[in-house]
């Protein structure tokens, strides 16, 4: 048994597996397939200071090793978030964060600091890059100067461990990592879904309703992976990889290439269990390779 | 979670197969309207679970039966797959139908294409209620109509089919039975269009009527919020609130 405990700032996971934002509920909804005190975090539903909809069905379109989605952001609100889930998801033994979302960086902030208030959640992760609503969300992600004017806000805002996640949608996601880092985040999280279509032949039209969506699965972890590496070498503070991941050896590729933790996503809709797998996966491969501590292949690979 | 073992694999129709599945360990209680998420394995173009609904259940001999429709890529491999194979299933999910509150009640069942396949067991658990279901089953053609011995045995069996194959011409909304016969309850499952055609019907007869809705699903938990069908109540998942609503929750123009 290798030690996996990471730190991400000042917050410390019993291992570096954690469960991505909108693929894994509040964690109860697995509460049946899996122990959820045996994993490092998770990391709850988009979560913003208005109740949203979301967009219209068909949300999905199945890819080839991956899936499109378009949910755009659904959920009942922060002030029901502090009511009604809270009580239930305090103390499930493990960190719960909460993906905050909004549609200005004053609504982000207000957002933040509503969670701020729960003792029981220790750090939150910062959408500025889901690809499928139409204010905010990824038009902040995708430059420089979006990413920091939310960043900035929050900051005054929130005081606990503060990730951000990026969009794989731009240019060049080193510097938005850069700017996030210079507004005092405390960690980035990569990769959201990268924005895709699928088309109906038959009917001439797109799949999704509001036509593109995000994409996400093992089709995009090559992709990711690179991205991971990339941000790992731009900033000085922790990484949190994710994009694809389904196996053990998926999370161990991170690790080594700079993630400090890892987050498990689409594959949760395949297997349930899925995320104890690559934990049990992790622990295996560092003891069969003679490692004492995760830390010694975090980085590994310059 | 479970591993079930294939006991039998039968083609059944044009585009039908009919797999029959067993247990090791003791299967959980399941409901008429509930459904599985079963793995598909060894197939490059697919990737998600498919959602199944149970169409019969043996406790005693822990056996479950699927009736799986032909229609994509993770379907035709469900239908490739052999005796003795394992298939990764979560079962049961989803909520089930409710059930008639007297067993007088005259409860019609109304299925359309692989539709039927919730509605033997439905069927098997109102006749062990001491309830006599009517089934109304309609298909393109007489080879899509499956099992039809099988619902001859809980009850009377109604067929249209659009080329007058069997049974009477048309849709089952323009089968004679509906004008025939007062019914104070109806389960329909099938295509949307017909699904909305029988809502239509219930609603104007002031009859308690039931749908079992097949969006597209991801997960099949509740976790992915990809198989939203707008209600009364807003979007909710089919998946954990449905697939079964009543009419009432929907907002289709009916």
């Amino acid at each position: 048994m290798a030690n996996l405990n990471v730190k991400i700032n000042s917050l410390e996971l019993k291992n570096p597996v954690m469960t991505a934002s909108g693929t894994f509920g509040y964690g109860l909804e697995f509460a049946d397939f899996i122990d959820l005190s045996q994993l490092g975090g998770i990391i709850v539903k988009g979560t913003t200071l208005h109740p949203r909809q979301g967009n219209p069905y068909p949300r999905m379109s199945e890819t080839a090793m991956g899936m499109l989605n378009c949910v755009g952001l659904q959920n009942k609100g922060v002030d029901y978030f502090c009511e009604h889930i809270y009580p239930e998801v305090k103390n499930l033994g493990t960190h719960v964060i909460v993906n905050v979302s909004g549609s200005s960086p004053e609504e982000y902030a207000a957002c933040a600091a509503r969670i701020d208030a729960l003792e029981g959640i220790p750090a939150i992760e910062l959408n500025i890059s889901c690809p499928n609503v139409r204010q905010g969300g990824m038009a902040f992600g995708v430059t420089t100067s979006g990413a920091a004017s939310v960043v900035k806000a929050v900051r005054a805002s929130y005081h606990k461990t503060l990730i951000v996640k990026l969009s794989p949608n731009v240019t060049d996601i080193a510097d938005i990592a850069r700017a996030c880092e210079a507004e005092g985040a405390d960690a980035v999280s990569l990769i959201n879904t990268l924005m895709g279509m699928a088309v109906d032949i038959e009917r001439r039209r797109p799949l999704l309703s509001i036509n593109t969506g995000g994409l996400s699965g093992p089709a995009v972890k090559p992709v990711a992976l690179r991205m991971v590496w990339q941000v790992a070498k731009a900033v000085g503070i922790p990484v949190v990889g994710l994009g694809g991941i389904s196996t053990p050896e998926d999370a161990i590729e991170f690790l080594m290439v700079g993630a400090t933790a890892i987050e498990v996503g689409t594959a949760n809709f395949i297997d349930p269990t899925v995320t104890v797998r690559i934990i049990d996966g992790i622990n295996q491969w560092l003891d069969a390779h003679g490692c004492a501590d995760v830390h010694e292949i975090i980085g590994a690979i310059s | 979670m479970l591993d079930l073992k294939v006991v039998s694999v039968e083609p059944l129709g044009s585009r039908y197969v009919l797999l029959q599945l067993t247990s090791d360990t003791p299967l959980p209680e399941m409901h008429p309207g509930q459904f599985a998420e079963l793995r598909v394995d060894d197939s490059p173009s697919t990737f998600l679970r498919r959602p199944i609904s149970i169409h019969h259940v043996c406790y005693e001999r822990n056996e479950v039966w699927f009736l799986v429709a032909v229609v994509g890529n993770g379907t035709f491999r469900l239908s490739k797959l052999r005796m003795g194979d394992v298939l990764n299933c979560i079962i049961p999910l989803g909520n089930g139908f409710s059930l008639p509150t007297s067993p007088s009640e005259r409860v019609l069942l109304v299925g359309g294409g692989v539709g039927i396949a919730p509605l033997l067991f439905l069927g098997e658990k109102l006749v062990a209620m001491g309830s006599r279901p009517t089934f109304l089953l309609g298909a393109r053609t007489a080879s899509d109509l499956v099992e039809l011995e099988q619902f001859k045995a809980l009850g009377r069996v109604f067929l249209t089919t659009e080329d007058a194959s069997a049974g009477e011409r048309g849709f089952v909304t323009q089968h004679s039975i509906l004008e025939e016969e007062r019914f104070d309850r109806i389960y329909t499952c099938g295509p949307k269009p017909m699904m909305v055609a029988v809502g239509k019907y219930a609603k104007s007869q002031g009859i308690f009527c039931e749908v079992s809705l097949e969006n597209k699903m991801a997960c099949g938990l509740g976790a992915c919020l990809c198989c939203v069908e707008d209600t009364t109540e807003g979007n909710i998942c089919v998946c954990e609130k449905g697939p079964v609503l009543n009419i009432n929750q929907l907002l289709w123009p009916i």
